[in-house]
């Protein structure tokens, strides 16, 4: 594999079957969406296997300098790999969800897939600043569109507020990153990432990238913009709105706030624990009382993202792989969960929880993939849930317990949503006649729902094999961060053991004469 | 192949063929491959404990595979098998290959005996999983596992909503244990840097003097890991505050009961304190609430055992005080006699349950005892199983001669109390005695209900059902409704001038693959006390170090006063009397109590309104604050004053805002092309 761009040829690949999906028929542009993306995919996959675990940081580097100081760059460490890994699993499903549910205009709603698939593996890959940016803002058009086209009743509203939110962030994080290339002489991602940028200059431009950042998790009280653009979107564009696109947030703090401004990124820790905090009672809560089923799951995804973003200010290795773990997770987790939303959807065209019912008697296989996410949702140890979560949450729980507590309460709140879904959806009599008519899963959504349980399984159980690539990054990061890393608040004091059990008995008053 | 290997994987590889195949391959062949699974896995467990008790076999750790990595934060699959996993193994095999054997009885005609027989095969590997456990994160897994379970099989008969409800009630009330328990392994990980149950108990007693903040207390280090991992027994072990799962959980079929909320799960947490035993005697504290609430919920539980109505409910209330039993042993240091009283009662309690799910079966799903009546001669084997079930968990014996299973077992818990000699451990012996008598009470109150009497069965709907509608009636899968003992209003106690009170029904036995399951337990609750005392209770060298072993206190117990040896005896004979006098000689004191003790009787029966005050405080303001959150925090607040209130202003500014709103994707994209633009410019000057 030496010296093949394969990076380029990964968004080579899309793109060129976007630009096709353009010019065909219907039927076509679905065939050639699904060759394209499955190609990819297949390139995804000699792209891990060919990538060295304890090799150099950055792999498969390419670069071609434009002009002035910008320059196509590309290349990706272990985090990168991993999450271009989930965009490109997931796209071939997204094609596979959007092939008898999508009616009109379908040449162009591939290639506007096609295209965002590009953007995302651009976005994970750059190693410029300003590529970066370009791909990162860009990546969101074609969601734009999937949304503003495709999109349910109200879907102008919805990408309406998703612009609103995301341009506030976009217009600030690039100015800072204005000042950054100025001040650093240079918009190359790996040499900023170790630049010490000035301790109070860190402090506005934290913020600046903060704002883009905590749109895209998104963070409480950002977050209004989900619910809406999951309700109205598309299946296909749900699960990638979720599988990847509020991945970029935490990829942005991992590749940018954390290491560029560490000293910035601890003093501010407090602010991310505090919305975080709120953002697992509060819309757990929310979710709780939800009748729109996809309206529930996206409130459970900001109540997950909440999670992630407390382990990766927690400022230890455990933090920040169980945050990687967990945003790898519930991309596909929450991905898979949209995809049974989409199932029965394409069936009743309704998305309210009360319409359905019972269907674990005419769908017992739906029920048993629901049944699987909710679990994985849920954090059940066995599933990749589990061990996001927990290593996340031990991770904060070493820098400060009450975070750790209030985040865990999430695992409760959790459970009590989603099995109530669950239950309102799956158990229960057939109350509704159309919804006990709906037959059981096809063929093409076995072919959809299968390979992302089989994931969910592997990374539960065996994690090592996500957990190896990123080691070595996250050991960098840990490393780059210790300085500024704050206090655990155990404050862990030694003491005079006692000399003897708490139980010890001395023969003398072994008589059982009363207490002693 | 190491045998553990095969007694761990087998019930996995057998649930996943049966569940996976389900109506593939069918039911004959989902059954026999899970049971075959079982009986193989029971099998070989014996030889492992008694290769322990016969001193030949040492404990060992079998690496399975790597797990998690991270940092200093390691674990991986592996299974521990020494004499504390032994005994478990062989409860939870025996008990398990038992019920799977009853089920093909008792599940006969249900049309999902596949799923039910994966279901009851996953369980067992679960718990499997967590009692092989040498790290306390796959003890989680095991944990949660059979939490899973448990929730798909209360919920099996998913069609009657109170199963769904049962269900996730079950699932979100363990949760809130659970999230003590993942806060102790957390802790456990920040104070000793590793999960490793072996490491942590080495290194327990170095620390025992440190003190750590938690949440802004200063604590002293052990007692509050230790309380946190007790949060997690409370909730799996239904103890008093997170015990109101485990009633509602008979809603699952009767060998699930005798099965997970009898035999097995619910005691994970008693096995979680012994295997963690020299952790525990680090942290008095900790053990002095575990004592508290051992003692509180054995006699909170015994005393709504004896108003409820529902036959499985009275056993359910009774596991839970035999649990309270269990916890106070381990409380005051006695970890052998509490995994005694695990091992008795796993064998007389799922007989119980199985022999109440034999008088269901014949009672055509009849529950309430207040339908039941005269049925000795009826379904006379049933009857014996259930008389030596009983005879067990009141403790009969005679001292020195010989006593069924309970006998040996609760009398040693509460010798130990006594000579342990603290306020504490008096609390608890006290507790314990008043329950021991409730215990014989509620006891005999159901045989003399169910097996003695005239037969009262003319007024129940079942039965009614069963005579008009014939005994193969399709519904009898899913009972369409098992309403609560305490709200069927519409029952009226009958009256002894009908007729017979059979309403021309005829109960029969159970089949042969019923009967056998509660043969073999009632050799166990009649033998298992006499046969294995000595190794529970002084086997210092069977247990071979797997629990913190504490020689002065057996050696305490063995030499209390005589009357408190013969307290559990005296206690028992005054339940039974009490029993016997308020439900054979005079069968109307009952009512006349509850007219005269109205109030007391009311709040005995409504469990002393833990449902309804848990549903006050935390359930109706759960979905309160939801809906608050949502209308006045997201739409009232964030969005009028965020998106909505911008759009506002655009729309009242000038016109030329309009037109940037309605082509905003394009805007957008022109924004940022502007700032490219913009960006470009600013590098090339």
């Amino acid at each position: 594999m030496e010296g093949l761009p394969i990076l380029s040829l990964m968004m080579l690949v899309p793109l060129a079957g976007a630009l096709a999906c353009l010019f065909v028929g219907a039927n076509l542009a679905r065939w050639v969406a699904l060759g394209a993306t499955l190609a990819t995919f297949g390139l995804g996959i000699i792209l891990w296997s060919s990538y060295q675990i304890g090799g150099p940081q950055w792999q498969f580097t390419e670069r071609a300098d434009l002009f002035a100081g910008f320059s196509y760059a590309l290349g990706i460490d272990g985090i990168s790999l991993l999450l271009i890994m989930l965009s490109v699993f997931l796209m071939p499903i997204c094609i596979l969800a959007s092939w008898d549910a999508i009616k009109k205009r379908v040449g162009e709603y591939m290639a506007a897939f096609l295209f965002m698939e590009v953007l995302m593996i651009g976005t994970f890959a750059a190693q410029d600043l300003f590529l970066f940016y370009v791909f990162f803002e860009a990546g969101l058009i074609p969601m734009y569109l999937i949304i503003g086209v495709w999109g349910g009743d109200n879907r102008i509203y919805a990408s309406y507020k998703f612009f609103l939110y995301t341009l506030l962030g976009s217009v600030l994080m690039l100015i800072a990153m204005f000042w950054m290339v100025a001040e650093a002489g240079t918009s190359d991602i790996p040499t900023l990432m170790q630049y010490d940028f000035p301790a109070e200059a860190q402090t506005w431009l934290w913020l600046a990238f903060f704002a883009s950042f905590a749109v895209k998790v998104p963070m409480w009280p950002l977050h209004t913009w989900l619910p809406d653009a999951h309700v109205q979107a598309p299946t296909a564009g749900s699960v990638i709105l979720a599988g990847v696109l509020l991945k970029l947030g935490g990829y942005g703090f991992i590749r940018f706030s954390l290491p560029m401004f560490p000293e910035a990124s601890a003093d501010f820790a407090w602010l991310v624990f505090i919305l975080s905090m709120i953002a697992v009672v509060y819309t757990s809560l929310v979710a709780l009382v939800q009748a729109d089923m996809k309206k529930l799951i996206a409130y459970s995804s900001v109540a997950h993202m909440a999670i992630v973003t407390v382990g990766l200010f927690a400022f230890n290795v455990q933090g920040l792989e169980g945050a990687v773990i967990i945003m790898l997770s519930h991309g596909l987790v929450s991905g898979a969960l949209f995809l049974c939303v989409g199932v029965i959807y394409d069936r009743l065209h309704t998305r309210e929880i009360a319409r359905y019912g019972g269907l674990a008697i005419n769908m017992p296989y739906y029920a048993l993939f629901f049944l699987l996410f909710t679990m994985a949702s849920i954090g059940l140890p066995g599933t990749s849930g589990f061990v996001g979560e927990f290593l996340a949450l031990a991770g904060i729980y070493q820098t400060s317990s009450l975070v750790a507590l209030v985040a865990t309460t999430g695992i409760i709140l959790g459970a009590a949503y989603m099995l109530y879904l669950y239950r309102r959806v799956a158990f229960g009599g057939q109350v509704n006649e159309d919804a006990a008519a709906m037959r059981d899963i096809s063929a093409r959504e076995w072919v959809m729902m299968a390979p992302i349980a089989a994931a969910v399984l592997w990374m539960g159980v065996y994690p090592e094999s996500f957990l190896a690539p990123m080691r070595a990054d996250i050991a960098v990061l840990d490393a780059r961060l210790a300085a500024t890393a704050p206090a655990s608040d155990a404050s862990l004091a030694p003491g005079a053991p006692r000399e003897e059990a708490a139980n010890a008995l001395h023969h003398d008053n072994a008589a059982g004469e009363g207490a002693h | 192949m190491h045998p553990i290997l095969i007694i761990v994987f087998a019930p996995l590889l057998a649930a996943l063929i049966a569940g996976l195949g389900n109506r593939m391959i069918g039911n004959v062949a989902a059954k026999s491959v899970t049971t075959g699974a079982l009986f193989l896995s029971a099998g070989l467990s014996w030889p492992i404990f008694l290769g322990f008790l016969g001193g030949d076999q040492n404990a060992e750790v079998i690496e399975v595979l790597k797990w998690v990595e991270s940092g200093s934060l390691n674990f991986d699959w592996s299974l521990r098998v020494d004499a504390l996993t032994a005994v478990m193994l062989v409860v939870i095999n025996s008990v398990s290959a038992l019920v799977h054997l009853y089920s093909w009885g008792y599940m006969e005609e249900d049309p999902d005996q596949p799923r039910f027989f994966a279901y009851l095969s996953l369980f067992t590997f679960a718990m499997l999983m967590l009692v092989t456990a040498d790290n306390l994160v796959q003890m989680f897994f095991g944990w949660e596992g059979v939490g899973l379970a448990s929730y798909l099989l209360i919920g099996f008969w998913f069609r009657k909503p109170s199963a769904g409800a049962a269900a996730i009630k079950a699932f979100v009330v363990n949760r809130v244990g659970d999230l003590g328990f993942m806060l102790g392994i957390f802790g456990t990980f920040l104070v000793f840097q590793t999960t490793s149950i072996t490491e942590i108990l080495a290194a327990a007693p170095a620390m025992s003097g440190s003190t750590i903040t938690f949440v802004g207390m200063r604590l002293y280090t052990m007692d509050i890991l230790c309380i946190l991992l007790f949060i997690g027994a409370m909730g799996k072990s239904a103890q008093l505050g997170l015990h109101t799962w485990l009633p509602d959980a008979m809603e699952g079929p009767t060998p699930v009961s005798a099965l997970i909320h009898a035999a097995t799960m619910v005691t994970a947490g008693v096995f979680m304190l012994c295997r963690l035993s020299p952790m525990f005697e680090t942290a008095p504290t900790a053990l002095t609430i575990v004592t508290i609430v051992g003692a509180a919920t054995c006699f909170f539980a015994a005393t709504i055992g004896t108003t409820q109505w529902d036959i499985k409910r009275v056993i359910a209330y009774s596991t839970c005080s035999q649990l309270g039993y269990m916890f106070f042993a381990a409380g005051v240091g006695a970890y052998g006699v509490a995994m005694f009283h695990l091992f008795t009662h796993a064998f007389f309690k799922a007989l119980l349950f199985l022999g109440a799910g034999s008088v269901i079966h014949a009672m055509h799903h009849e529950q309430d005892m207040r339908y039941y009546g005269g049925l000795r001669k009826r379904i006379p084997l049933t009857f014996y199983a259930m008389l030596a079930g009983t005879l067990a968990i009141t403790g009969v014996g005679v001292l020195g001669v010989f006593g069924f299973a309970g006998f040996y077992s609760k009398d040693a818990i509460l010798e130990a109390a006594w000579a342990r000699g603290t306020g504490v451990s008096q609390f608890a012996f006290w507790a314990g005695a008043i329950a021991a008598l409730l215990t014989s009470f509620y006891s005999w109150r159901l045989m003399f209900l169910t097996f003695w009497g005239k037969p009262r069965w003319a007024l129940s709907e079942h039965i009614q059902h069963a005579v008009h509608h014939g005994h193969d009636d399709p519904d009898h899968a899913n009972p369409p409704k098992q309403e609560d003992a305490g709200h069927d209003a519409h029952h009226s106690v009958p009256s002894p001038h009908e007729d017979d009170g059979t309403a021309g029904y005829h109960p029969h036995e159970s089949p042969v693959a019923m009967l056998i399951p509660l043969g073999v337990l009632t050799l166990g609750a009649i033998f298992a006390g006499f046969a294995f005392k000595y190794d529970f209770i002084d086997g210092e060298a069977f247990w071979g170090g797997s629990i913190y072993f504490n020689e002065n206190l057996i050696h305490a117990l063995h030499v209390v006063p005589l009357w408190v040896k013969l307290t559990a005896t005296i206690v028992m004979l005054l339940g039974l009397a009490g029993a016997y006098f308020a439900y054979i000689a005079k069968p109307d004191i009952p009512g006349k109590f509850v007219a005269t003790f109205g109030a007391l009787h009311n709040f005995v029966y409504r469990k002393w309104y833990f449902d309804e005050l848990y549903d006050a405080i935390f359930v109706k303001p759960a979905f309160w604050f939801g809906r608050q959150f949502w209308k006045l925090g997201d739409i009232g607040t964030i969005d009028r004053f965020g998106p909505n209130g911008i759009a506002w202003v655009v729309e009242r500014s000038a016109g030329a805002a309009k037109s940037i709103q309605s082509g905003y994707v394009y805007t957008y994209a022109l924004i940022m092309l502007l700032g490219l633009v913009a960006a470009i410019t600013f590098v090339l000057l």
